[in-house]
Formats: C-alpha cells, sequence, structure tokens
C-alpha cells in the first residue's frame, strides 16, 4: 500500500455526554491511531469534546447533488406528515 | 471534507458554455445559500477559492515564525505559555484553511510545494522581524486586529467549508488580539524604555498591518467578482477605514502615537482619514524583496525536509500496523 501521502480522515467530536457526535473538519494522519491524536491536538484545544470519531474519508459515501430533485423533493409536497396540517378546535386540550 | 477525485465535477468547461449552470449558481448565491463542495460551480469560482483559500493557509503557517522567534525569550512563564498557545493555534488555523481549500481538489502535497517554490503568496505582513518583545504585543494588536477585520465577513463567505472554518478561526483568533493589547498595556504603563520600546513598535507595525488589506479598490483586480460571487464582503479600502476607526482610540489609550502625519478625525463623515500608503514598499515585500521573505522561506523549506523523516517513519509505521492485522 503506498502511505507515501497520508489518507484524509473526517473528524466528529461530542462536545459533552447527551449530544451526537458532529462532523467538525478533517485532517491528514499515515492512520486512524494518528489521526485520533491529531484531532485531539487540532480540534479540542479549548474543552470543545469529551469524545472524538475520525473515519477515513474515503469510507464516506456521499448523496450527489444532482440527484436532489429525485432525492429529496418528494417530501415537500407531503405536508400531512407534520403535526401542523390538522385542525384542532378550540376546546380540544393535550392533543 | 471529501477527497479528490470525488468532487471533481464537470465544471472544466468554460462558464459561458454552462448558462443554465451558471445561473442557478448565481442565484443560489444571491439567495445566501451556500456551495458545497460537491456543487456545481464556475471554474473561475474554484480557482479564485483555491487561491485566496491557500494563500490564507500559508499566512497561518509562516506566521508561525516571527511570533517563534519570541517564544523562548518570553519575559514570564506566563508570557510563554499564552504565546505558545497563540503559536499552536496559528497552526491549527492552516491547518482548518488547507483542508477547506482541499476540498476543492487540490492536494496537500501541491499546497505545500506551492508555497515552498515561492509560486503561492502569503500575507506580506510576515516578512518583518521581530526585533523586541514589544513586537509580540504590536502584531496581536494591530496584525490580529487587521486579520479579525477580514476574518469576520469572511465567516459568511459563499464557500461553505471556507465559511466553516472562518467562524472556528474567528472564535481563536480574538484571545490573540487581547493578550497582544495587553502586552502593549503592560509595556505602556512601564519605564520609559518600555513606553519607548511599545512606540517604536507601533511604529514599524502600524503601516504593514494597513497594507495587510491589500491595494486600494482602484487597483484590486480582483474585488468586483469576488464580491458577487460573495467571497468578499467588503473591500479592501472599506475594511482598512474600519480599521483605522476602531485601531486609533486604542492607541490613543495606551498613550502612543500612531506614526502618520496626516492622521486627522473628519467629525462630518465620522471617519478618521489618514496619509497615503507607502504602495511601492507592499509591491516590493510581495515580490520578495521584504525584510525577511529569503529567511522565512528557508525557515519553512528547513522544517519541511528535517521533518520528512517523521512523515517516512509514520507512513512505514502505519504500513507495518496494516499488514499485521491483514496477517492476524
Amino acid at each position: 500500500m503506498d502511505r507515501k501521502h497520508w489518507p484524509l480522515f473526517e473528524v466528529f467530536i461530542r462536545s459533552r455526554a447527551g449530544l451526537s457526535h458532529r462532523h467538525v473538519g478533517s485532517l491528514h494522519a499515515a492512520d486512524a491511531d494518528m489521526a485520533l491524536d491529531h484531532a485531539r491536538d487540532l480540534y479540542t484545544r479549548r474543552s470543545e469534546g469529551v469524545s472524538i470519531w475520525v473515519i477515513d474519508s474515503k469510507s464516506i459515501v456521499a448523496s450527489d447533488p444532482d440527484d436532489n430533485p429525485e432525492l429529496f423533493e418528494p417530501a415537500e409536497d407531503k405536508i400531512y406528515r407534520h403535526p401542523t396540517f390538522y385542525e384542532v378546535p378550540d376546546g380540544v386540550e393535550n392533543l | 471534507m471529501y477527497t479528490q477525485g470525488l468532487d471533481q465535477r464537470g465544471d472544466g468547461k468554460a462558464a459561458a458554455d454552462r448558462p443554465e449552470l451558471l445561473a442557478r449558481f448565481q442565484e443560489k448565491v444571491d439567495a445566501e445559500e451556500k456551495i458545497e463542495p460537491k456543487d456545481w460551480m464556475p471554474a473561475e469560482y474554484r480557482k479564485t477559492l483555491v487561491r485566496q483559500i491557500s494563500q490564507h493557509a500559508h499566512s497561518e503557517i509562516v506566521g508561525m515564525l516571527p511570533e517563534g522567534n519570541w517564544i523562548t525569550r518570553a519575559p514570564t512563564l506566563k508570557r510563554k505559555a499564552i504565546l505558545l498557545a497563540k503559536v499552536q493555534d496559528e497552526a491549527g488555523h492552516g491547518l482548518y484553511l488547507y483542508s477547506a481549500a482541499e476540498t476543492l481538489g487540490v492536494s496537500r502535497d501541491e499546497l505545500v510545494e506551492q508555497l515552498l517554490t515561492g509560486k503561492a503568496k502569503y500575507s506580506s505582513i510576515f516578512n518583518y522581524p521581530t526585533l523586541t518583545w514589544a513586537d509580540i504585543g504590536a502584531i496581536g494588536w494591530l496584525v490580529d486586529g487587521a486579520a479579525i477585520m477580514n476574518q469576520i465577513p469572511l465567516c459568511r463567505c459563499s464557500y461553505g467549508p471556507y465559511a466553516r472554518a472562518m467562524v472556528r478561526i474567528c472564535k481563536e483568533e480574538s484571545f490573540h488580539q487581547r493578550q497582544g493589547y495587553e502586552i502593549m498595556l503592560m509595556l505602556s504603563r512601564g519605564t520609559d524604555a518600555q513606553k519607548d520600546m511599545a512606540q517604536d513598535a507601533l511604529n514599524r507595525w502600524w503601516w504593514p498591518s494597513l497594507m495587510m488589506f491589500g491595494p486600494g479598490d482602484a487597483d484590486s483586480k480582483h474585488t468586483a467578482q469576488s464580491m458577487a460571487w460573495k467571497i468578499k464582503r467588503f473591500t479592501n479600502d472599506e475594511l482598512r477605514q474600519k480599521f483605522v476607526d476602531v485601531t486609533v482610540p486604542q492607541a490613543e489609550f495606551l498613550g502612543l502615537k500612531v506614526p502618520d502625519p496626516d492622521l486627522r478625525w473628519n467629525e462630518e463623515t465620522g471617519h478618521y482619514e489618514f496619509g497615503e500608503i507607502d504602495w511601492e514598499e507592499f509591491y516590493q515585500v510581495l515580490k520578495g524583496n521584504g525584510p525577511c521573505n529569503r529567511e522565512r522561506l528557508e525557515a519553512r523549506q528547513k522544517a519541511h525536509d528535517e521533518g520528512a523523516w517523521v512523515r517516512e517513519a509514520a507512513a512505514a509505521y502505519a504500513d507495518k500496523q496494516a499488514r499485521r492485522r491483514a496477517a492476524a
């Protein structure tokens, strides 16, 4: 395997217990262990996190923006999926 | 965040051949929607961003050198810890920005090579020497102050990864400016020799700080297009004026004199008027003829060369680990 060029990793940080990990950026490292070390130095210098995930960027499968109409438009006209679509008469409570 | 190859879209064709895509792109920009790495973008937009973001990254990296010069000579342990933290932040800022540039399809190695060969520029300010401890104060106060003025509008840049990197950078940058001003404050309240040192630093850093905003609007060839693309939000001259307006009262508070005989408050406009910038000096420094250009590049080249074995060893170790995992 040619590792002359360190691969790119994506970094996800959980800022505190109870919240999910969130993408914060990326970095280069020789392997995942080094990526964790670098992520700690690069993205948590001011106590921004209590947990770090790193993943090889190549392992991320992303949708194509050209597919956005097919992927996301069908949800737009389904307004009945939102509670505000329904009429609640005055006087009815706890609904 | 995306690797090369993943985001190489068919924007190689001149934008003129893709009027419908170009119109859709400008519509998004005008509506303040962000452009993300995999979205279609005009080749010129991509090129402008690669140039601007990589110059910005290089400036952060080279910017560590003038300040690093004083880490071992900081006057107290507290100042040394602060300066170390600041220089470490600059390295971090460089890395956030390189990552943002890489989302546009240029590799880290190419970017580093462009810096080392002198093909890419970095901010002219870092080619001036840090002669005294007061220079560390002046850099934090003026250079980081000017940088913040430039960077805050970049948090709203139309290109998502750049804007996100800038949000992180701006959060960290304000400590840089305050620690610099505090150094100046201590010196200006000190002995006569310390006051003189502070004044001398202001004298040397004032004009180069004003030059950081780049050429005047009449001579800035990229401004109009960058504003239309919402990469830039304010012109160079607008930002420079804002900087002068906020910084002059700060100098007055320190009891220091801004080295500009033409500086005066204009009651009518509500702005300071200031003297003509020596643009010849600016262009000379950009061309490589500043006081420290050669020294800065030599220092970067040396760090790159002397770090080569570390990069190779880390790669060899990662290979070995991968082979062991495969065999197990």
